[in-house]
């Protein structure tokens, strides 16, 4: 326990932001993210760009499946639904991006309403079974519906402008990446302490129980599986502009369990450990990368192992930390402090 | 008239098959409660084991086919000792998304061993197609046909009259009674997921031998989880005959529906039949029905 850590209110116990310290640490981490494109390259700077979108979606991914216990194997699937509209908006009727891209948050929502619709039926494994099915049947729809996506020639996507300022390299990109993967974790982080958010949670421990207390499955069940989705849209949208071009390989099978991978291996219903887990999983495929890459003067052959290994440390990862650390890299991360707090007296 | 014939056989070969790789699923679900959805890495590296046995090694076929099986066993039991073993109380996503892990870090370990080019499975059936008179059936799903048939008779028979394929049922039945009855359920656990990764082994090589093997075979383990879903998750005349109606439609999907929208429906018929069954009946034609009411 931390010293002078003693509240007299439920609403002070709810507060995101618990002590001046926090406050201020806070804000300078805002302030080196303010400042981090002045000091980095272009390729730390995709990397960063990658991370603001994973994320978003992991983020949104959280609410459904660490929040309100919802599976989905398919949010691949709604990040490309959010991406092809936002493309197809912008393309066709030219539409400016800022219209585009909630436009695009909100088709997705409609697409995972119509997802989360079985979810009021089956659950558990059953649901598992119709996000993959909805995974694949999407995947369809965005090679073969050739007249609205252009099938595997995919669509180029102008830049985001605003007045005669495009948006169009990494380093400017990173701002707008940054302002939404800020609003999405402050919306989030905010949710969970609604009643919206204890709703989620009250369905996740035990739905029964839930809906005799007066919490409407049917509501908030279709609720998370819309603001997800949501996100995952909002997430395609920026990842779309970003890459300037959209295809059906973009979104396939393996993405969606790379989000479900960034939610377990952070923390499962912790908005905190889906930020972590959106880093770590995104540089951990780059760092290999890296390291094959300079073993390459020693072992010519290495290069050509980076894509299984690639695999294989993916899987691992998933396998391990859901056998050792459950609650993932926020727990970690939560002893690592208390260590400190109460260092060297910890008992 | 010929071609509905020829294609609704087809469908029946293909679905033996299948019901082969469905049986996997369920000898699994059956004992453990869990989805195996690395089944597809399962025969993937059934296919690439007895490969190597057979080109490299060279062995006879019967040897090299005994020696998969062994090492299919051992896998299974390696498995759940170390990892799945650990998971047992816990929620169910942490459970799917540990088999979804393995099946990753086992595509990697097999991309890493054996590289990823397709290969063609050496002759190991005679050639020769068979000749119904009506339609013909190439011999490579011909002998897929029989391997499944006899490998769906092997396991009726096994849990319908061995000692231990009675207390697997029981387990599958209730795990405390089981107990109570003197089987030893860990036991149980580790003789399912041997079993089940015996299953998928031999479909891996049936169909390694009917179109080759590559490192992404494996992505048929995913369609047919539509089978198992339509049979009923915990029923084995459920895979099989899941497994033949699945096989059936999506050959005559592919036959009706690819020129209307362009190829590729096959792949994905069987997503569209899963989620049609999950809306009607989820727990598919012969599963236990558990009704609960939110």
């Amino acid at each position: 326990m931390r010293c002078a850590d003693f509240k007299e209110s439920y609403v002070k116990d709810e507060e995101i932001f618990q002590s001046l310290f926090v406050k201020c640490w806070l804000a300078a981490f805002l302030i080196f993210l303010l400042l981090f494109p002045l000091f980095a390259n272009s390729y730390v700077l995709y990397f960063a760009n990658m991370i603001g979108f994973a994320v978003i979606a992991s983020v949104g991914l959280n609410l459904l499946t660490g929040f309100t216990g919802q599976i989905s194997l398919g949010h691949a699937a709604f990040v490309g639904v959010g991406g092809y509209t936002c493309a197809i908006l912008m393309t066709r009727l030219e539409m400016p991006f800022w219209f585009a891209l909630p436009c695009g948050g909100i088709v997705a929502a409609l697409a995972g309403l119509i997802i989360g619709i079985p979810s009021l039926r089956v659950k558990g494994l059953y649901l598992c079974m119709a996000t993959l099915a909805s995974q694949f049947i999407f995947e369809f729809i965005f090679i073969h519906w050739e007249s609205l996506t252009k099938g595997i020639r995919g669509i180029n996507v102008p830049p985001p402008r605003i007045g005669s300022f495009a948006f169009d390299n990494e380093r400017s990109y990173y701002y707008l990446t940054l302002v939404f993967a800020l609003l999405a974790v402050v919306y989030g982080r905010n949710l969970v302490r609604s009643k919206v958010g204890r709703a989620f949670v009250a369905i996740r421990d035990r739905d029964l129980a839930a809906e005799i207390m007066g919490i409407s499955l049917f509501r908030y069940k279709l609720t998370a599986f819309a603001v997800s989705s949501f996100y995952a849209g909002v997430a395609g949208g920026l990842w779309v502009c970003f890459l300037r071009i959209v295809t059906p390989e973009h979104f396939p099978f393996h993405l969606s369990i790379q989000y479900l991978a960034m939610v377990i291996v952070g923390g499962l219903g912790s908005i905190l450990g889906s930020i972590f887990g959106a880093v770590f999983m995104t540089l951990i495929p780059e760092l290999l990368n890296v390291l094959t890459g300079s073993l390459r003067e020693v072992f010519p052959t290495a290069s050509k192992l980076f894509i299984p290994l690639k695999e294989v440390v993916f899987g691992s990862l998933i396998v391990i930390f859901l056998i050792f650390e459950p609650r993932g890299l926020a727990e970690i991360w939560r002893r690592i402090k208390a260590f400190f707090l109460l260092w060297p007296f910890s008992y | 008239m010929d071609i509905l014939i020829q294609i609704i056989i087809t469908g029946i070969a293909t679905g033996g098959v299948y019901g082969l790789i469905a049986l996997g699923f369920v000898l699994i679900y059956k004992a453990t409660s869990i989805v195996n959805l690395a089944t597809g890495s399962f025969m993937t590296l059934g296919a690439f084991i007895c490969f190597t046995f057979i080109t490299a090694l060279k062995f006879p076929f019967w040897a090299a086919l005994l020696a998969t099986l062994v090492c299919s066993v051992l896998l299974g039991i390696i498995l759940e000792r170390m990892i799945l073993r650990q998971l047992i109380g816990e929620p169910i996503i942490s459970v799917v998304m540990v088999t979804i892990g393995l099946a990753i870090a086992m595509q990697g370990l097999t991309h890493m061993i054996w590289s990823p080019e397709y290969r063609s499975f050496p002759e190991i059936f005679p050639p020769d197609p068979l000749d119904l008179g009506f339609a013909v059936v190439p011999s490579g799903l011909l002998w897929g046909f029989i391997f499944a048939v006899a490998g769906m008779a092997f396991f009726l028979l096994f849990f319908k009259f061995s000692r231990t394929g009675v207390s697997m049922r029981a387990t599958a039945n209730d795990q405390q009674a089981a107990l109570s009855m003197g089987i030893s359920v860990r036991r149980i656990f580790a003789l399912s997921w041997s079993f089940g990764a015996l299953a998928a082994f031999v479909g891996g090589i049936v169909i390694g031998n009917m179109s080759g093997i590559s490192i992404y075979m494996g992505d048929i383990g995913l369609k047919v989880l539509a089978v198992i879903i339509l049979g009923g998750l915990d029923s084995i005349t459920g895979a099989i005959v899941g497994g033949f109606i699945i096989g059936i439609l999506e050959n005559l999907a592919g036959l009706y529906l690819d020129p209307v929208f362009g190829g590729g429906v096959k792949a994905v018929a069987p997503f569209f039949i899963l989620v049609l069954i999950l809306m009607i009946r989820p727990y598919g034609l012969f599963g236990k029905e558990t009704i609960e009411r939110v």
